[in-house]
């Protein structure tokens, strides 16, 4: 720190243009928040890039962007999310994620505060999925050009040799998983929207998956076709993808698919369907039968995979259409959102 | 959940499935029309169709106020929030209705338009308080459950002194409408479907009361049974209705007796008459332009009507000639039989006020039930 002629003014100060003019302020931000929060052996060592070690197997990567408003939410903020997404990324590919990279792009006027709550929380979300954040870059943004704060992350992993899950794979007559109670995330984004604030005990489902998924892989195998994370567009929008790349349709039991009431709830008064709305910590498998009973279980005695259950089948359909069977008896598709998802009026 | 998981009973579902389908005669028809969108959406979302006898069908009728919302309303609303001063604040179910060319207020709003989604009046209030410099206006839109927080608004408006604030007035009302269904000139054209009875609209129930369609009783001698938005509310309405047609009868029927009475809401009725008065004409996307349907402000509250504030002139937009949705908000036509349906007409790019919002005829068909014209050709 002696290098810097102040310490960063955390309790007080907030984020300016000198932060991302690649000066002096700007290492202070990144040596004094970032690297403190994140802290490795990779960062320690201040290259513009990181080298690592990779085992054996195939490499994975993959990129996302987080523009989350607002950027604290019940269950967690902006970073952990960003932590927690490309984490599971990874993951859905079978695969073991190893580093991530972080960009930042801050608005002027951002509270150091703030950031350094985000950052803390990105850094502890990589410690407890057992991944490092090696490498990132900062800008800064005139107030007014980005909402606060928007998180680039990139991350690899490693997947084990002759390990393929694909969104081609499912087949005729496979059962779909799911790891448990659907739009906990996308509700409680919800209740803290400015002019949509309404009061519910739900927090965000935000969690990285990767530990679920390697005891998944443990009790099912290459029985397990593919992983798929529903986030924005739901469960809706993941079957719908995988129908159409895997030529087949699903039949769904609306009575077997988990949702909270405070949920089901919050939709109903909104006029959403909770198979739209998006999740950050919940994982749709898609399994041979033979290997079906085992997967559930692997799924149920992890806790993130507590309310896993077994909600429909692979079948055979030219229309590519998801189909469900509701709880009231009659049958309907479980579509793709058409646009946004935007409350009705009556 | 409490006060909803009851109304969604399957057991109870199956036995009022079984009793309608013991009750229904093979030998004859029987076509009700649910008048409202949230009726559309509840029978497909539930797939209630599958629940009813082959001889039972519902006609989907033109119960959508956001449907049946005309391009040129729509273009009216983008040329007001294009001008610099002006905060245009919606319901989020506006925002991607088409206007004339593929224009929506969400285009406008990416191109700079100052259009804010809100989710109540209020809102629209606050936003006016919080920028006394520019012209707040709210777009209402709605049947008659939705106009007395409009008239409340203006109340408050007017109670707060706020100088910056208007109405762009968009309310319908439901018995003219249904009353256009069953006599229009445009029947001539595009023919007549029989409708034996209607489903009431429950909300607009819950405002004016069931007493304004004992006139569809006794002038048309149609049954009609004011039914909640719950499947096991509709499944009742409609054996309340098959009831009615098998002894010939032809009343109004309250349902939902747990939120509607003969009379409505006395003090909410009161509000909306004090402000509002009836137009000569409103034009609805689908039926055209239906006498005494709609719904201005007085001239005593002339300041809050942004129609005469920033005088806008009234825009008409002939819909695509190819669109059937006269015929299909009529039960003449069923939405597979429309060309544009599924072709150019999605509920991505809606080109008919029946594909327009999630609750209209087509866009329920294609969101919910478009396997079952699949299954029907495959067993044909």
């Amino acid at each position: 720190m002696k290098a810097y002629q102040r310490k960063l003014d955390i309790r007080n100060g907030c984020v300016d243009l000198s932060h991302g003019s690649g000066g002096r302020a700007m290492a202070q931000l990144i040596s004094g928040l970032f690297h403190e929060a994140f802290g490795n052996e990779w960062l320690a060592r201040g290259n513009d890039q990181s080298a690592f070690d990779v085992g054996a197997g195939r490499m994975v990567m993959t990129t996302d962007g987080y523009v989350v408003s607002p950027l604290f939410f019940p269950g967690g903020n902006i970073g952990s999310l960003a932590v927690h997404g490309t984490v599971n990324d990874i993951a859905m590919a079978g695969a073991k994620p190893l580093y991530l990279s972080a960009s930042f792009i801050i608005e002027e006027g951002f509270r150091f505060a703030d950031l350094k709550t985000i950052a803390e929380s990105m850094g502890e979300a990589a410690r407890s999925a057992g991944v490092h954040i090696i490498t990132g870059d900062t800008k800064v943004v005139e107030r007014g050009k980005a909402d606060g704060l928007f998180i680039s992350t990139a991350g690899v992993g490693v997947v084990p040799d002759g390990f393929d899950l694909s969104a081609e794979n499912a087949r005729v007559g496979d059962r779909v998983l799911i790891s448990g109670t659907l739009g906990d995330h996308g509700v409680a984004i919800m209740s803290k929207r400015q002019n949509l604030a309404f009061e519910t005990e739900i927090v965000s489902d935000s969690a990285a998956l990767n530990d679920l998924v390697a005891k998944m892989v443990v009790a099912g195998g290459r029985g397990i076709r593919l992983m798929r994370d529903p986030t924005r567009g739901g469960l809706a929008a993941t079957l719908n993808e995988i129908a159409l790349q895997s030529d087949v349709g699903f039949h769904l039991q609306e009575e077997a698919i988990p949702v909270k009431p405070g949920v089901a709830a919050a939709c109903e008064l909104l006029g959403l369907d909770p198979l739209h709305v998006a999740n950050e910590g919940k994982l749709v498998a898609i399994v041979a039968p033979e290997v079906a009973g085992a997967v559930l279980a692997a799924m149920r005695g992890h806790p993130l995979g507590r309310d896993a259950a077994d909600i429909g089948e692979a079948v055979a359909d030219d229309h590519h259409f998801v189909q469900m069977a509701t709880s009231f008896g009659g049958g309907r598709i479980v579509d793709w959102l058409s646009g946004e998802q935007l409350p009705r009026i009556c | 959940m409490k006060y909803a998981d009851e109304y969604r009973d399957k057991e109870i579902a199956l036995g009022l499935a079984k009793t309608i389908r013991a009750e229904t005669h093979l030998e004859r028809p029987y076509r009700f029309m649910e008048f409202c969108g949230g009726h559309t959406h509840a029978i497909s979302r539930y797939g209630l169709e599958d629940m009813l006898p082959n001889n039972l069908r519902m006609i989907h009728g033109p119960g959508c106020p956001v449907c049946v919302l005309p391009a040129g309303r729509i273009d009216m609303a983008i040329r007001l929030a294009e001008r610099s001063e002006i905060i245009l604040c919606v319901y989020g179910d506006l925002m991607r209705v088409p206007g004339s060319q593929g224009a929506s207020l969400l285009k406008a709003k990416a191109r700079g338009a100052d259009i804010r989604m809100v989710y109540s009046t209020i809102d629209a209030i606050r936003i006016a308080e919080e920028n006394p410099e520019r012209e707040v206006v709210f777009f209402a839109i709605g049947f008659e459950t939705t106009t007395p927080p409009t008239a409340v608004m203006i109340r408050l408006a007017e109670k707060k002194r706020l100088s910056n604030f208007s109405v762009f007035c968009n309310h319908v009302l439901t018995p003219p409408a249904m009353q256009n269904i069953l006599e229009s000139p445009d029947i001539r054209s595009i023919g007549r479907v029989e409708i034996d009875g209607f489903v009431g609209p429950a909300h607009v129930s819950t405002i004016i009361g069931t007493a304004p369609y004992e006139f569809f009783a006794e002038e048309f001698g149609k049954p009609v049974v004011i039914s909640g938005f719950e499947p096991l509310d509709m499944m009742q309405a409609i054996l309340m209705l098959v009831r009615q047609v098998n002894e010939n009868r032809h009343e109004v029927e309250n349902q939902y007796s747990r939120a509607v009475t003969r009379d409505g809401n006395l003090r909410a009725k009161e509000e909306v008459s004090d402000i509002f008065e009836l137009r000569d004409q409103f034009e609805w996307r689908g039926l055209g332009q239906v006498p005494y349907s709609g719904l201005k402000l007085k001239r005593a509250y002339a300041k809050y009507d942004a129609e005469v504030r920033f005088g806008m002139n009234e825009l008409r937009v002939d819909d695509n000639p190819a669109c059937e949705c006269g015929a299909i908000l009529r039960g003449v036509k069923k939405p597979v039989d429309c060309k544009l349906f599924g072709t150019v007409c999605t509920p991505e790019t809606p080109m008919g006020s029946c594909m327009v919002s999630s609750e209209g005829a087509c866009a329920a068909h294609w969101t919910y039930g478009r396997f079952r014209d699949h299954q029907q050709r495959r067993a044909s």
